[in-house]
């Protein structure tokens, strides 16, 4: 079942156009990887699907539903979480604090004492530092605070901006695990966004090249991976 | 002795006030980036909202002669709505403008509110008798302290005290918290907008008709630009305390106050027309030392 549609949106900051009939499906359950150059407008997408930069033309829906438009707490209570670029975790808040903003918008109430004990078996480092504020953590624990943070909000769609941005290999490793684990136990739908298209072999799923602002090429990720087209439409080679 | 006892509670009663001023100034601008300078304005409101409209110079006090648990719950009410009003009706359609905008905008109201003002009551000051027995000193460790300064210390403490507890142990001082470090986070995590700024509208206003209640009891008169000062203080001690810092905002309401109070106490007898030269004075070092504030928000430093 379809989960997001989004249908020939073009989104523009002014007069510089960030995306021009960008056309896409996500279903239940399934993992999307997009990736891209720098400003290519995968950073872009996601905000407009969040409802942060409303999308010029073009139409979002959720479950069949417009969302394009809407507020990005209306779009956030529809079940769309997403972790941006640069994990903006409140610093001044401690990690429980952190972890509890989101779930002010739940209907299931008595869920998310569960949620917060599950998030703190799958990050023991935020369990043990729970009342610390959250300014305190390294930037790969700050990664895994902002992946909690986004599950307490029990999300359909997470969807997660550059996950590997300024992190050592070992912990990008580690962040992919939690992501294939999360999403093999709790049937999440991941969106996730990356300039570097090496971890969609440990993801799966489809994957979609962005360019310019325009989707160059789609297919299955570990197909694309070995696919030299991938290259070449990542650099534009053959494009004139 | 006494005399340092006296300075103490001088210092620490006008600190409350600046204090309470700077609170109202650094909730708003925590969740919207407004520096609300009709602020001021709105503290002279609630004081007129106790006399009957007219330009007689002798006025009718009209709510002002409720008995106090009636009189306190309504101002702060009609702080409350004037401000929430001021949100829905002003600030809400400049809220994704640059902030320069909206503080002109704050401005603008600030004018339409003296004016109106002005329109109903005259510009001349009225006199307003709330509680003369306040002014009266009780006797302190040997000191002579005014009722009213020692009340106003003691409402300065509740107040931080139940915003203090409202902020950390409660749901909707959680968002506001997280929505003042960075708004939209917050609302991709489905914080609503719309009802964390009316909410730190609605304590700000109230804030504002707490200092009009105290200037109104200590001065016994009613003047159209008396919120003036205090909000030119207050936005300085939010400015000092590092913008967006509600402690700092607080911290540095109280060192303003003492800071005028021990210069008027210890300056030359010549030169203490000059006391707000020299706290002024001391407010530019401070911002030459630290000009991010004395107390910047954690959220201004990013880890990578």
């Amino acid at each position: 079942m379809t989960l997001l549609a989004v249908d020939d949106i073009t989104v523009s900051y002014g007069r510089l156009t960030a995306l021009r009939g960008v056309t896409l499906k996500i279903d239940e359950g399934e993992v999307l990887f997009v990736t891209g150059p720098n400003g290519a407008g995968k950073s872009t997408l996601l905000n407009a699907i969040a409802g942060v930069v409303p999308p010029g033309s073009g139409s979002i829906t959720m479950d069949g539903v417009k969302v394009a438009g809407a507020s990005p707490e209306d779009i956030a209570r529809r079940g769309f979480s997403l972790v941006p670029e640069g994990r903006n975790v409140f610093g001044a808040l401690t990690i429980e604090e952190n972890l509890k903003v989101g779930t002010g918008m739940r209907r299931d109430r008595k869920n998310i004492a569960d949620d917060l004990a599950s998030v703190y078996e799958e990050f023991p480092m935020l369990a043990e530092r729970r009342h610390t504020p959250a300014g305190m953590l390294s930037g790969g624990q700050q990664q895994m605070l902002v992946i909690g943070r986004a599950l307490m909000a029990a999300p359909r769609i997470m969807a997660i901006d550059e996950p590997s941005l300024g992190l050592a290999p070992k912990i990008i490793d580690q962040v992919y695990e939690i992501l294939v684990r999360l999403r093999a136990q709790r049937k999440l739908t991941l969106l996730i966004v990356e300039q570097s298209s090496t971890r969609a072999m440990m993801t799966g799923g489809r994957m979609i090249l962005i360019r310019g602002g325009r989707i160059v090429l789609e297919g299955a990720a570990t197909d694309m991976i070995k696919d030299d087209r991938l290259k070449q439409a990542y650099f534009g080679f053959g494009d004139h | 002795m006494t005399e340092i006892l006296q300075i103490v509670f001088d210092a620490l009663s006008l600190g409350s006030l600046y204090a309470l001023g700077a609170l109202g100034i650094a909730l708003i601008f925590g969740v919207m980036r407004l520096v609300n300078f009709a602020h001021g304005d709105f503290i002279a409101f609630c004081v007129f909202a106790m006399l009957w409209p007219s330009v007689d110079a002798a006025a009718i006090v009209f709510a002002g002669q409720l008995p106090f648990y009636l009189l306190i719950p309504l101002l702060l009410l009609i702080g409350a709505v004037l401000s929430v009003l001021s949100e829905i009706v002003v600030f809400r359609r400049f809220r994704n403008t640059n902030p320069a905008t909206m503080m002109i905008a704050s401005f603008a109201l600030g004018f339409v509110i003296r004016h109106l003002l002005l329109m109903l009551y005259s510009s001349r000051p009225k006199s307003i008798t709330l509680w003369p027995s306040l002014g009266l000193p009780v006797e302190f460790l040997g000191a002579h302290i005014p009722m009213l300064q020692i009340l106003t210390i003691i409402i300065t403490l509740v107040v931080l005290v139940v915003l203090v507890l409202f902020l950390k142990r409660t749901r909707y001082g959680l968002e506001m918290r997280a929505a003042a470090e960075n708004f939209t986070m917050a609302r991709m995590l489905g914080v609503r907008a719309n009802g964390v700024i009316l909410l730190a509208f609605a304590i700000s206003g109230m804030l504002a008709a707490a200092i009009g209640l105290i200037l109104a009891t200590n001065s016994g008169t009613a003047d159209i630009g008396m919120g003036a000062n205090v909000m030119l203080i207050a936005f300085i001690a939010t400015v000092i305390g590092g913008l967006g810092s509600i402690p700092g905002a607080v911290a540095a309401g109280f060192l303003i106050g003492g800071a005028s109070v021990v210069f008027q106490a210890t300056l030359p007898h010549d030169a203490r027309v000059f006391r707000d030269a020299f706290v002024y004075g001391a407010v530019i070092v401070v911002l030459l030392v630290r000009p991010q504030g004395l107390f910047a928000p954690k959220s201004s430093k990013q880890r990578v």
